[in-house]
């Protein structure tokens, strides 16, 4: 059926759109006049909460939300006059009334909708005094987040994408009126209650509410020490987001001058996580073998992204065992770190510094869980370490906004620098492991490897055009030789939950499954730099995929530094030896 | 760490009876959806107030995320977080009560009972509520104990009123 046009005066101009448009779409995508917004977000909060984007409606005793209301034939709209143009001034100061005015030293203030909507609208004083008596405590709660309620402005964008992208309502608003606040369960704090850290709110928040819990104080500390030896591992999204932080374009390859600011910042060797993808591919890809093969459990999800797993072990406890056993890329790192290259090296383990950069807020939760000490257990006995000497595989996460920060304390000019490669061995990687940042990547990766491990031919066509792309859930049937190999890929955790009931009922019709907690998969995590561009994720996934396509080497199991980590150090993928230091286990955290 | 409540109601069996009451009644509602405000309405009839494992209860019962129910009942005045004591005062401070001294009416309760509203006394006996209009602004200001209602108020009749209830 065709879609009835109406006809709307807006700014006294004519135009047509389609019925059901509302007031905003049709200034903003017909009229082409912006209309301020602070709450409104594009089909996932669009509740007319901050009263900012009023316009006028003649007829309307009262001015309209204009993200909420549909236009209706006829239908004059005035966007622009002094009525409208008080009364969005007066909403901001309203809202500034109790917001703390230490916006120059606010994680914020450069990027801040709140301070810009104020600048736009030419808000110069606030009128109103604060009414709140004392400041509201900081949840610090959260291993990977911190949420300032002072400088929430109420908008439910948080509580929108927790709820209807996530799926997990970890939070909403609670309490009413000018007591209002979004906090958890009972105010247990983000820590203590679903929050799988993935940090999806703060990449919406519009002030300066949600950041992460900055780790950069304990990175420079190791960087000064020189009884350490500190060594990086970059995850593989962050190298096609970080220049946006220094102004590059959208979607540039930053992978060399990545490599030279984090060598100029002082780290002793600059690694990549990719080497690790590489080795999750072997370990994983042979699990999967396995299972197929000796009729294990069925379908084999992947276990890399940390907001996913927590999200599982709180809400699917009853299916874990499909959920693959392999460490996430940046946990083997660690691991491999401590142990292999330690020993190659001749360091002692206690002396390595390991610091990830990731696209994610989660890997900071991750890295804390308290069986990540592989490491420490391979030493223990060997060099008679108590109990109370332990250390972690991985030490610091830095999201890729938070090492851009160091880049920029450093007065490292990132966009001039001559590009540098990574160090050797754990620097080496594929195509296969630059994938893992796009949804659909890690399947992909497993794909090249497993077809080959399986067929003992090699793949004529390596692209799997099937399981790329930005969709919530994509599906593909695999053709291994005459076996069909049901796969699904699902970003995003509320298109995770979806093939997830499907498991618990028994009903899952796949073999193999992909999760990846962010929506796009690690390059729309949570620890990315924060874009105003409604095509960022499809601008980082052509990065990506142009680095895989520009790699001598696309498949995990030809990476030679992997061949020579299993031939000198775990033998064959799945051996004893892998087992124990790069898998792990879950645990229940149903809080029913 | 937090008992289970499983066990907890093996071992209070007064307890039990109460959450099979709640439980009953959410097994007759026909589609739970849509239902929090009602079932919380009947659990805090049933328990006199809603504690965090009541909520935990319902939101599992109904299948409604744990911070859905906890805004509903932050959100409604009406549902109580605090186990309500044998009495209940309610002092009314609608437009009519205040300007004929509801608040020092006010002031007087809460110095006798040492409680803010929202509160209980230690001993359980009072909890304090505040109101804004009970219709009956004739009679202004009005006390509400229970189910008596107290017109023409004042401070020095606050002890007298208290005393009735043990």
């Amino acid at each position: 059926m065709e879609t009835r046009m109406l006809n709307v005066k807006i700014n006294g101009r004519d135009y047509q759109v389609p019925d059901g448009t509302t007031i905003l779409k049709a200034a903003r995508e017909y009229a082409k006049i912006d209309v301020p917004t602070l709450c409104y977000l594009e089909g996932i909060s669009e509740e007319g909460a901050c009263a900012i984007c009023v316009v006028e409606v003649k007829g309307a005793r009262n001015l309209q939300r204009a993200c909420v209301v549909k236009v209706t034939e006829g239908m004059e709209v005035w966007t622009n006059t002094s009525r409208v143009r008080e009364a969005r001034k007066l909403n901001v100061e309203l809202l500034l009334a109790n917001h703390p005015k230490d916006c120059l030293t606010c994680e914020r203030s450069q990027n801040c909708d709140l301070r810009e909507l104020a600048s736009e609208l030419g808000v110069r004083e606030v009128e109103f005094p604060r009414t709140r008596t004392e400041w509201l405590p900081i949840d610090n709660t959260s291993l990977s987040l911190v949420r300032d309620p002072n400088k929430c402005v109420l908008c439910r964008r948080c509580v929108n994408v927790c709820a209807k992208v996530q799926s997990v309502y970890a939070i909403d608003i609670m309490g009413r009126g000018s007591n209002s606040t979004v906090s958890t369960f009972l105010d247990e704090g983000l820590g203590n209650v679903e929050c799988v850290n993935c940090g999806q709110c703060l990449l919406v928040c519009p002030t300066g509410a949600i950041t992460e819990r900055s780790e950069i104080p304990d990175v420079w500390k190791a960087l000064g020490d020189p009884d350490k030896v500190v060594v990086v591992e970059t995850a593989p999204a962050v190298r096609v987001a970080i220049g946006e932080e220094f102004g590059m374009p959208d979607g540039t390859q930053a992978t060399g001058k990545m490599a030279a600011a984090l060598r100029s910042l002082g780290f002793d060797k600059v690694f990549d996580t990719d080497f690790s993808a590489d080795l999750t591919i072997m370990e994983e890809g042979f699990e999967l073998i396995g299972r197929i093969k000796n009729g294990g459990v069925l379908p084999l999800i992947t276990s890399c992204s940390p907001g996913w797993i927590k999200f599982a072990e709180t809400f699917f406890p009853k299916v874990l065992d499909h959920v693959s056993t392999c460490k996430s890329p940046q946990q083997m790192f660690g691991t491999v770190t401590k142990t292999y290259w330690a020993e190659k090296m001749g360091i002692d383990p206690r002396k390595i510094v390991v610091v990830s950069v990731m696209p994610c807020t989660a890997k900071k939760f991750e890295k804390e869980r308290p069986e990540m000490k592989t490491a420490f257990h391979y030493w223990q006995e060997k060099l008679g370490l108590k109990d109370e000497e332990a250390f972690k595989d991985v030490d610091c996460v830095l999201t890729t906004r938070e090492a851009a920060r160091m880049i920029r304390e450093a007065g490292i000019d990132f966009a001039n620098l001559p590009d540098e490669d990574f160090d050797k061995p754990l620097g080496e990687s594929t195509g296969a492991a630059v994938i893992f940042g796009a949804t659909g990547g890690v399947m992909e990766a497993a794909l090249r490897t497993a077809y080959e491990v399986l067929t003992k031919k090699s793949l004529a066509k390596l692209d799997f055009e099937d399981v790329r792309g930005l969709e919530g859930i994509k599906t593909a049937d695999v053709d291994i030789d005459g076996m069909i190999l049901k796969v699904a890929v699902a970003n995003g955790l509320g298109n995770a939950r979806v093939l997830m009931e499907q498991v618990q009922k028994g009903e899952s019709p796949y073999h193999f499954i992909e999760i990846m907690c962010c929506p796009g998969g690690c390059l729309g995590g949570g620890g990315q730099p924060i874009s105003d561009n409604p095509d960022i994720k499809k601008r980082r996934a052509e990065a990506i995929y142009r680095e895989d396509a520009g790699k001598p080497i696309r498949k995990s199991h030809e990476n030679p530094e992997i061949t020579e980590i299993y031939k000198d150090f775990l033998g064959e993928p799945n051996s004893e030896k892998a087992h124990h230091l790069l898998h792990t286990e879950y645990c229940d955290r149903s809080c029913k | 760490m937090k008992m289970n409540l499983e066990d907890r109601l093996k071992e209070n069996p007064e307890l039990k009876k109460q959450f099979d009451v709640l439980d009953a009644y959410i097994g007759e509602l026909g589609t739970p959806e849509g239902s929090l405000i009602n079932v919380l309405h009947r659990a805090q009839e049933i328990f006199g107030y809603l504690p965090d494992e009541v909520l935990e209860f319902v939101s599992s019962r109904l299948n409604v995320p744990r911070s859905t129910v906890y805004g509903v009942v932050t959100f409604y005045h009406f549902f109580s977080r605090v186990p309500k004591g044998r009495h209940t005062v309610t002092v009314c401070l609608g437009t009519a009560c205040y300007v004929r001294g509801g608040n020092a009416v006010y002031e007087k309760v809460m110095r006798t009972l040492g409680i803010k509203a929202g509160e209980t006394t230690r001993d359980g006996r009072f909890s304090l509520d505040l109101v804004r209009c009970v219709g009956a602004c004739g009679l202004a200001p009005v006390v509400v104990i229970d189910k008596d209602t107290y017109g023409r108020s004042t401070p020095e009749k606050v002890a007298m009123l208290l005393n009735k209830y043990a």
